[in-house]
């Protein structure tokens, strides 16, 4: 392809520098040339390029007459479009020399023509050339201004993984963040250790300060899950028990692998979840979360317990929860927790109708028929006594509340 | 279907042809080829090409053993080597490594047929390497692949990660072509509406093409065109999907108008299904709310149970023609009906397990603008509890979508919860949506007008050379809530809603927002062209055009319009078009780059993807 467009530029550049002797012919033909030295306004130029670069779509894409070779001599005179693609076509496989087409002026205006003409890929194939031809900063320089240039040469450089090239540019435009680019090969590392010293490497990159903490976590996290691995692997192998590796989880996995294997720890270990929610500034909400979740599995109701218990100031202990309690019960379902630890919970959903719908769903009957005795709704108890089961203790309950004559139903 | 369509709407012109045109031009690839060969084939084109020419199609142009292009060694003894290929350059680059004959002295012919066509970006790759005169190379013009009836994609799903977020403009060309192969085949067009700076390229290109090409006076079948850029529209993708096929996408994901029910639908191995209008059952069911399927199957099979039991009463003769002629139509029927049964039960049991109810709840708060603090703490929640990262990405690009960005202490904090949940290497992702406009944080109050002026004078400047990366997504300020007014988009929510019965194009997403992209097409459609709508486009950041050919004569053709999707369709739009059809006597015929849902337009964003650009 290179080839091709050498010759092209030549036989065009060799046209239009005799474009004065053939101002008619250009005016009236239905080939409008390219004009360097045109001084009609930018629009115009760029329209006509834009049928001039067709023209060079033609030329490149019916290259089925590779095999003839001729020598074709041009005179100067006029020709039509037609002969004058003809002429270009048998030029296809002339080694003609450069002298001609080389100034930087005729480079950028052939690269505007193309960026006018919307085809990616003419696009990239005149930035492939002029990557050849140009030096780096040049290149750069003249591209910084040139918005859907730029972006083709980048989309380029990332295809064929020219991280260099593509790093030097970053580096060289102001308006990117090569910072992140630079951070992004961290994916290709596979060796933890290499990797970790990798990220170290990274925190010194001009990021902005929420990213810089942001990659400094990513960092200290790396470190310590390779401490914790190493350390855990090597205790394991006198156990059966195959654990999750926990290199390049995120964070919130890794606290739940320290929840799950290492919660009782003290918190001057590397695994301890306590220090983990110190050293990452872990919220309250997100540990209370993470821990309920791993103690859930386990099936370690009493820890689980543990979490919500607060004492306030008269010594009482509550229960107390940064997540609603509904939202608790279905966590602690989804590990199939067993209905006596369900209850508990279920009866601390403050709306009386979720309580009761939550009851209902888990089969916590006495919350059920609690509710409805709060509430003195006659109609809806009558109507739970179906749904338990005969002759249980539940049915009892709820016989002795319907026979009540204290209680003053509303229905 | 539970709504007809109007008497008098035009037929639909007959697609099948693209298939024979572009099947011919395979095998006529292929027989430049004498003997036998080994094709290989990229695993993204190989359901294309089974709609197109199958094995012994393939087989009977000496088509030796097919292969799925993987990268790894060529194990394959055949002195002939075929690849059909994406002009993408890692996997030419793959070809040549596969070349270590050379080295080894080996010499194989190598044929590389690039599809849709060549890049020479990838040619170049070939002339580095020193083999671009041992490779030969073809290009296979296989644009358009018929979906169904009425659907057409192009299936390019790079399309929009190379466009929108790369800035690449290689497609565009291509969407051009495949508009002109459209024109040749069934224009000519005389009415082209658009909106959006790619769609306004591929009319160029088109427009090109058709000056550069031959003119033949046809009668034409289709007359008009609507090309819509997807960043139009980023809103409906992100909503989750309550229409039959929509769902079946989200859940099991429809490819190239084939779904593989897994062992949880059929109980007994894993199903592929073709899913299209061929499908009796699956036609009736597949724009419907999800919320009447079930009525409708079991309606059916009342219905298919009415059928057999005819046969009750049947003498021999009867009996006989009632089993060469129907038998066979009803087992047919009842075996898909058993199948979208299962499928329906198994999308009802997934839903109910992902707290769906409460999703669909967020979702229409942030639609509607109401309840966005409560929206937000739940999105916190989900982020919190590692429910479903993907889930909680579209969340949060719907939520600034909406909200024309984030508060920059939500930003913070729910980016901060993100990583934490979900790996720290999503701060490329977070790039990525931040570049496109779909995540965005809210510039700082003081500083917002004099932002707003600059690149407000940038928008309007017309050499677009002048905005740098960093600019870009501001420019394009979403506008949700301006546009949602001015055009009706949230009906309002006093008035029951019937979904069986739908009354405008809302039903798709359960009453609660006709999507913007379909909205706009019925309006330009009425108004023919965009007079009245200025405030609209000046919110989208305009691109709009509008171009009538000379033909001032009213023809049947205008009323069957071809709607382009460049960047991707979802199939809850389809369904509206074709709601939106039958309302107004148009027909629509759907053409994408390809077919997309929220999880397929945030993969193509995800930024951890070790390789990806």
């Amino acid at each position: 392809m290179t080839v091709s467009f050498q010759i092209f530029f030549t036989l065009f550049v060799q046209m239009m520098k005799s474009k004065a002797d053939e101002e008619d012919y250009w005016n009236s033909s239905k080939f409008k040339a390219f004009t360097f030295d045109d001084e009609d306004d930018e629009f115009s130029t760029l329209k006509e390029s834009k049928r001039t670069v067709n023209s060079i779509r033609c030329l490149v894409e019916e290259d089925d007459d590779k095999e003839e070779v001729e020598k074709v001599s041009w005179n100067g005179e006029p020709v039509s479009s037609k002969t004058l693609l003809w002429l270009l076509k048998q030029m296809f496989s002339i080694v003609v020399s450069l002298e001609k087409f080389r100034s930087l002026q005729d480079k950028l205006l052939l690269l505007d023509s193309c960026v006018a003409a919307h085809d990616g890929n003419v696009i990239t194939a005149v930035l492939i050339y002029l990557k050849r031809t140009l030096s780096k900063e040049v290149l750069f320089r003249e591209l910084e201004p040139r918005q859907t240039a730029l972006s083709h040469l980048i989309h380029y450089l990332t295809e064929t993984r020219d991280q260099r090239l593509l790093l030097e540019l970053y580096t060289c435009l102001t308006c990117f963040c090569f910072q992140l680019l630079q951070y992004k090969e961290h994916l290709s590392i596979a060796d933890e250790n290499k990797r970790r010293d990798f990220l170290k490497s990274c925190l010194s990159l001009p990021f902005s300060p929420e990213d810089s903490s942001h990659v400094q976590d990513h960092y200290t996290l790396m470190e310590r899950q390779v401490i914790i691995e190493t350390t855990d692997r090597r205790a394991e192998r006198g156990e059966k028990v195959e654990r999750a590796l926990i290199l390049n989880m995120p964070l919130i996995t890794t606290l739940s692998y320290c929840c799950l294997y290492h919660y009782s720890e003290s918190e001057g270990t590397f695994s301890s979840p306590l220090n983990i929610r110190q050293t990452f500034k872990i919220s309250e909400k997100q540990f209370f979360v993470t821990a309920l979740g791993a103690r859930a599995k386990l099936k370690a109701w009493s820890d689980v317990d543990a979490l919500f218990t607060s004492r306030n100031w008269l010594g009482f202990t509550r229960k107390k929860s940064p997540l609603g309690f509904q939202r608790v019960v279905d966590i602690l379902q989804k590990n199939s927790a067993p209905t006596q630890v369900l209850q508990d919970y279920v009866a601390l959903v403050d709306d009386a109708e979720l309580r009761i719908t939550l009851a209902q769903k888990h089969k916590c009957h006495d919350i059920v028929i609690n509710t409805y005795r709060d509430l003195k709704d006659r109609q809806q108890l009558l109507g739970y006594r179906g749904k338990v089961e005969r002759g249980s203790g539940e049915e009892r309950k709820i016989d002795e509340l319907l026979n009540n004559l204290q209680i003053r139903w509303k229905n | 279907m539970a709504h007809s369509a109007r008497r008098d709407c035009p037929e639909l012109p007959d697609f099948s042809l693209l298939k024979r045109l572009a099947r011919d031009r395979l095998i006529y690839l292929l027989e430049q080829l004498p003997g036998k060969k080994d094709l290989f084939i990229e695993a993204d084109l190989m359901s294309s090409l089974d709609r197109i020419a199958n094995v012994s199609t393939l087989k009977q142009h000496e088509v030796d053993k097919l292969y799925k292009v993987e990268y790894r060694p060529v194990v394959s003894t055949s002195d002939q080597l075929c690849f059909l290929i994406r002009p993408r350059i890692q996997t030419v680059k793959w070809i040549y490594v596969a070349n270590a004959d050379k080295a080894v002295g080996r010499l194989r012919k190598y044929h590389i047929i690039f599809t849709p066509q060549k890049f020479f970006a990838c040619e170049a790759v070939l002339e580095e390497q020193g083999i671009f005169g041992d490779v030969t190379t073809d290009e296979w013009s296989f644009y358009l692949l018929p979906l169904d009836d009425d659907v057409i994609s192009l299936e390019l799903p790079e399309f929009f990660r190379d466009n929108f977020l790369a800035g690449d403009q290689r497609w565009v060309r291509t969407a051009g072509s495949a508009l002109h192969l459209l024109h040749t085949l069934y224009g000519p067009f005389s009415k082209v509406y658009g909106i959006g700076r790619f769609s306004k390229m591929a009319y160029e290109s088109w427009r090109e093409q058709v000056e550069e090409g031959e003119q033949r006076a046809r009668q034409a079948e289709i007359g008009t065109v609507f090309l819509i850029d997807r960043d139009v529209d980023y809103v409906t993708p992100l909503c989750s999907q309550v229409v039959y096929e929509g769902l079946v996408d989200d859940i099991f994901r429809i490819k190239c108008g084939c779904v593989e029910f897994g062992t949880e639908v059929t109980s007994d191995k894993s199903l592929k299904v073709m899913l299209n209008s061929q499908d009796k059952v699956f036609n009736e069911i597949r724009n419907e709310h999800f919320s009447n399927v079930f009525g409708l199957l079991s309606q059916k099979a009342r219905n298919l149970q009415t059928a057999y039991d005819k046969r009750r009463g049947m003498d021999i003769k009867q009996m006989k023609t009632f089993v060469s002629d129907e038998l066979k139509g009803l087992k047919q029927e009842h075996r898909l009906l058993s199948l979208h049964i299962s499928a329906s039960e198994s999308i009802m049991k997934k839903k109910t397990q992902q707290d769906f109810q409460e999703l669909l709840k967020t979702e229409h708060s942030l639609l509607e603008g109401f309840e966005i603090r409560e929206s937000i703490c739940f999105l916190e929640e989900h982020i919190i509890r590692q429910v479903n990262m993907m889930e909680s990405l579209r969340l949060l690009c719907l939520l600034s979508i909406t909200e024309n960005g984030l508060l920059p202490k939500d930003y913070r904090s729910l980016k901060a919860h993100f990583l934490q949940s979900y790996g720290a290497e999503h701060l490329l992702t977070f790039s990525n949506l931040r570049q496109l406009g779909l995540l965005v944080e809210q510039p700082a109050g003081e500083t917002l007008t004099v932002m707003e002026s600059r690149v407000g004078k940038l928008v309007n400047d017309k050499t677009a050379g002048k905005l740098t990366g960093a600019f870009s997504s501001l420019a394009k300020k979403s506008n949700f809530r301006a546009l949602s007014r001015k055009l009706n988009l949230v009906p309002k929510s006093d008035e029951e809603y019937d979904l069986r019965v739908p009354r405008d194009m809302a039903y798709i997403f359960s009453g609660a927002y006709v999507p913007l992209s379909c909205k706009l097409v019925e309006q330009v459609l009425e108004r023919d062209g965009w007079t009245g709508l200025e405030e609209v486009t000046k919110l989208l950041n305009g691109q709009e055009f509008a171009v009538t050919a000379d033909s001032s004569t009213k023809s049947d053709a205008q009323r069957i319009v071809i709607v382009v999707f460049l960047g991707g369709c979802t199939f809850s739009e389809i369904s509206a078009l074709r709601f939106l059809g039958r309302e107004k006597g148009y027909k629509f015929i759907v053409v994408t780059t390809a077919i997309t849902n929220s999880s397929r337009l945030i993969e193509s964003l995800l930024g951890n993807i070790k390789g990806s650009d």
